[in-house]
């Protein structure tokens, strides 16, 4: 096929389409052909396979549930969280460690922001094996600087992320165990409590090997917690900042 | 040298040059001394609590630490530490998150983001640039099963830290003015800041 002419460079560049690849969005992503257990294909809202090495972002809606899956073992999802309507408010991880009395994230860990409300829950975690410490390395800062940028950040507006599917301990002196990813097929599922701007860079972890696996992100529409949720109460911590996060939209209008 | 005895609950801030150390005394023992440093020259080159503690492999400063920017580039290096061992992971105090670790009657009780805030502007800084920070003299053990918590102090009056500034750096510093956790003994008192040497 000639692409010596615009006639032929737009035939060529139209042939492609219908490609599939390993690595990639399905959109709509309703087309996904493979939804979770419970979630009826027209509710999903993301369905994207992510390289090793590359990065995605999406804005959520408030409720909205997202699957993290690393598909075969040596996925790392480093995370970065924005309130969508104003995003100088973002993921703070020494409030999420220290409010919560607990350096290590796992189920009904709220991810809070600097003021002191819920930006997304963890609701499912088939891993442990986590970091809320190291942050990233080279490879996550470039992918965030480029994905924060098509939000209209800049470096200035990035904390230290949290990653996923590579656990880091801390001994009794203060030293830090890389303890790797718990295996593949490993899923760790989110609830956004508010609108978010989501900022995902699948790349080595700081202390782990450079080598990384693609991870598998699922979205779907759902409802946000309420007081009847188990995470709402898991702790008083977590509770006042349900009820922080409560007024916070009740004031505005969203709930 | 430049020597500033900052109060009980105040903010502070200082360029310290090249080369030139900064020593910050806790006057009266346990007192959190809550710390952001920046490269002077382009302020979104930043401490980095993560770059800096995954650098090192451990979550303590002491003597040799290196704070670094998230890209590894060193800002200040502990060259003496009389206490022992310093917080990375607690960051700030502030109003809101008073409110979850102690209750809404706390909200409008004052906090080192406050001070934060207040003294950053003075140099063009917004909360965009507050980052976790370090806690000199504040003492934050994690047990086996992730619990972690500001505990009682292991400082006592006089200890010192020392940093060299391996670029010309801004530090920004709340005095911590906490009075809920045992960070300040529950009684928040004066700190001083020496600086020293000729920049290089």
């Amino acid at each position: 096929m000639t692409t010596a002419t615009t006639y032929g460079a737009r035939d060529h560049a139209r042939a492609q389409d219908g490609t599939i690849v390993d690595t990639m969005p399905t959109i709509p992503a309703s087309a996904w052909p493979g939804p979770p257990a419970g979630v009826d294909a027209a509710d999903l809202t993301w369905a994207e396979t992510v390289a090793g090495g590359g990065y995605t972002h999406k804005v959520l809606a408030r409720g909205t549930e997202f699957r993290l899956t690393d598909l075969d073992g040596d996925a790392c999802a480093h995370l970065l969280l924005y309130n969508a309507d104003a995003p100088w408010e973002r993921l703070n991880v020494a409030d999420t460690v220290k409010v919560q009395w607990n350096a290590y994230l796992g189920e009904s860990v709220a991810l809070l922001s600097d003021q002191a409300r819920v930006l997304a829950t963890v609701i499912s975690d088939e891993s442990g094996k986590h970091d809320a410490l190291c942050g990233t390395s080279a490879d996550g800062l470039t992918a965030f600087t480029v994905a924060a940028a098509k939000h209209g950040l800049t470096p200035r507006d990035l904390p230290p992320s949290l990653s996923l599917f590579q656990g880091v301990r801390v001994g009794e002196s203060g030293e830090l165990e890389f303890q790797g990813s718990a295996g593949p097929g490993r899923s760790v599922t989110l609830r956004a409590q508010l609108p978010l701007v989501v900022l995902i860079a699948n790349v080595a972890h700081p202390l782990g090997v450079a080598q990384v696996s693609p991870l598998r992100v699922l979205a779907w529409r759902a409802k946000p917690s309420n007081p009847d949720s188990p995470e709402w109460t898991a702790t008083p911590e977590a509770r006042r900042a349900f009820e922080n996060t409560a007024d916070y939209l009740t004031a505005r209008g969203l709930a | 040298m430049t020597t500033t005895e900052v109060p009980a609950r105040a903010a502070y801030s200082a360029i310290v040059r090249k080369g030139q150390t900064l020593a910050i005394v806790d006057l009266h023992g346990n007192q959190a001394v809550d710390f952001l440093v920046y490269n002077a020259g382009d302020t979104s080159e930043r401490y980095s609590a993560a770059a800096t503690i995954a650098a090192q492999r451990n979550i303590f400063l002491t003597t040799g630490s290196v704070l670094r920017t998230a890209g590894g580039a060193p800002l200040m290096t502990v060259t003496a530490d009389t206490c022992g061992r310093h917080d990375t992971i607690g960051g700030a105090c502030s109003k809101e998150s008073n409110s979850l670790r102690y209750g809404q009657h706390t909200r409008h009780q004052h906090a080192c983001v406050e001070n934060f805030l207040a003294e950053g502007a003075r140099w063009g800084l917004g909360k965009r640039d507050l980052v976790s920070n370090i806690n000199w003299y504040m003492n934050v053990p994690v047990e086996a099963d992730g619990t972690l918590g500001i505990v009682d102090g292991i400082s006592s009056p006089g200890l010192e830290v020392q940093l060299r500034a391996e670029i010309d750096v801004l530090v920004l510093v709340s005095n911590c003015p906490q009075i809920n956790n045992p960070c300040n003994g529950f009684d928040p008192t004066a700190v001083r800041m020496i600086i020293t040497g000729e920049a290089a």
